[in-house]
């Protein structure tokens, strides 16, 4: 096949093809534009202003090493007058956070950036491999992902710091898009799409720079730039990456790559239509849908089993369907009512919004809609040296999905493999 | 698929000695499934038993064959081609860009897959 030259300066050998609009770039060409792209997410959505100490939360992957080179390049380029920092967690895994961390150190001096790290060791007194050693592999991510939402706030909190970037990229979105489409999960569809997950409850913000940029762009960008990066999985979590949802998106993407951006504009979309009581009344805060990816890891396992989950009632939905066309048929009549009975009726599946006061956590101070947050409840049980499923009783209410379901997914995922 | 022979002429020569010698490398979480090695030099027949050149395709065939101790192939591979998410770079281009799987192989090619599905 003869060489392609670049489509924007019809000179060099063009070395991609971007999945979005098919356009054939070279190298030079392609880090241009991919740059100046998140350059127009930031100035389009306003995300700084001028002075800004920004901390970028750093896992020394793809999508956080590219995040802050790319930050660094447009903060000198186009000066934002950002503050720029490194906020690493460290969640105390012995052969996989320790090497990654050390990568994050590298790019610390290669960016010029100050790094802050915050140990779980420190801020619970327990390490992830204590907590595995106690608990067992069996749903140590749940202590993981509840433990990380607090980490990357209280680490910000301790650097002043009111805003906390992450490295999601269009992919990761997309996804979210998917399984809050699946569950019919209004709320957290609608926050999962804006690219800032604020919270009233909370001074400090999240957001996503990269929320529209191809993962595969991201990987490549990395790549022609020659970044150093560390990709790993887990150990606690090893086959993570078979995950359906993100199967289901790279499926997608390689019959038609435009797909992804397809999703999260559809995604943007669905979410303007969210009456806003809906969004308001959306317990705790967006985070806590990203913390629960926020481990590439965790990504695929914990996500392909709520789909696995979320195909299995979707069946049963349709199965009680068509049982129930009696009771559904006089009501049709009058749209509201039967809303409200279908509700009724697939009580399992239809989650009802409720509303949740914010306060804090009486053991730690933290947000929480419950006295006793989360991470005090998982500790309280650690300390006992209880089991998990008295945690799990503990935790109530709070983020349904997130708690039991979650417990329920690692059993699962326990089942089959 | 049209071979560049004409802007590249010494590509035919090495056939003579019946075999084709490519570098592979594994990046971004592969290198787990090909013995933590990056860098794999591998020599392939330059001609196939139906006269062909090998193409992208063999060389996978051949990779999960001889090359990956790992038993979970399918991290690697899914219905014969590469698994959707782990991109594929031909002397640094995209492999879209070069005709897939169907890519011939020329002498001294550097073919890289890169995972996008790991994590950091």
């Amino acid at each position: 096949m003869a060489p392609s030259p670049c489509f924007h300066c019809q000179t060099n050998r063009a070395v991609i093809i971007r999945p979005k609009n098919r356009e054939k770039l070279c190298r030079t060409c392609f880090i241009n534009v991919f740059e100046t792209e998140v350059h127009e997410t930031i100035t389009s959505t306003s995300l700084f202003y001028p002075g800004e100490r920004v901390a970028i939360g750093a896992s020394g992957g793809k999508d956080s090493t590219v995040l802050a080179s790319v930050l660094k390049t447009l903060n000198e380029r186009y000066n934002y007058g950002l503050d720029l920092c490194l906020l690493s967690i460290d969640e105390g895994i012995k052969g996989y956070r320790d090497d990654s961390l050390e990568t994050v150190k590298r790019n610390a001096e290669q960016y010029e950036m100050p790094l802050e790290i915050v140990g779980y060791d420190e801020l619970y007194g327990w390490t992830m491999d204590q907590v595995v050693a106690q608990v067992g592999k069996k749903g140590n991510c749940t202590y993981c992902g509840v433990f990380r939402r607090q980490a990357l706030d209280r680490g910000a909190a301790r650097l002043g710091i009111k805003h906390v970037v992450t490295g999601h990229n269009a992919d990761d979105v997309a996804e979210t898009v998917m399984m809050n489409l699946l569950r019919g999960d209004l709320p957290r569809l609608s926050r999962g799409t804006s690219i800032v997950t604020d919270s009233a409850a909370s001074d400090i913000k999240r957001s996503k720079p990269l929320k529209y940029a191809y993962e595969k762009e991201i990987v490549l960008y990395a790549h022609h730039k020659q970044l150093d990066y560390f990709s790993t999985e887990c150990i606690y979590s090893p086959e993570a990456f078979r995950g359906s949802a993100r199967t289901l998106i790279k499926d997608l993407e390689k019959i038609r790559p435009s797909s992804i951006l397809d999703i999260v504009k559809s995604g943007e979309d669905m979410a303007e239509l969210v009456p806003a009581e809906i969004k308001g009344k959306a317990c705790a805060r967006a985070a806590d849908d990203e913390s629960t990816g926020g481990c590439g890891s965790q990504n695929g396992r914990t996500r392909g089993g709520e789909m696995a989950e979320m195909e299995k009632k979707l069946a049963d939905d349709e199965a009680a369907e068509s049982r129930e066309v009696e009771i559904k048929l006089p009501a049709q009549s009058v749209p509201l009512p039967r809303k409200k009975q279908n509700k009724g009726i697939k009580g399992s599946t239809q989650k009802t919004i409720k509303t949740q006061t914010m306060g804090t956590c009486e053991r730690c101070g933290y947000i929480s809609s419950q006295k006793i947050c989360k991470a005090c409840t998982l500790l309280e049980g650690l300390n006992k040296n209880r089991p998990k499923t008295a945690i799990e009783v503990g935790v109530g209410l709070e983020d349904e999905e997130s708690s039991s379901t979650l417990m329920r997914q690692m059993e699962r995922v326990q089942l089959g493999g | 698929m049209t071979t560049d022979t004409e802007i590249n002429p010494e590509s035919a020569r090495p056939e003579a000695h019946g075999s084709l010698s490519v570098t592979v490398e594994f990046t971004g979480g592969l290198e787990m499934l090909f013995s933590n090695e990056r860098k794999h030099s591998v020599t392939l027949p330059a001609r196939l038993s139906d006269g062909g050149r090998p193409s992208i395709s063999f060389l996978l065939e051949y990779l999960v064959k001889n090359v990956m101790k790992d038993e979970r192939k399918e991290l690697f591979m899914l219905e014969d081609n590469v698994r959707p998410g782990i991109l594929v770079l031909i002397n640094d281009a995209d492999w879209e860009l070069e005709g897939e799987e169907k890519y011939e192989l020329q002498p001294a090619d550097n073919i890289v897959f890169v995972s996008t599905l790991h994590g950091g």
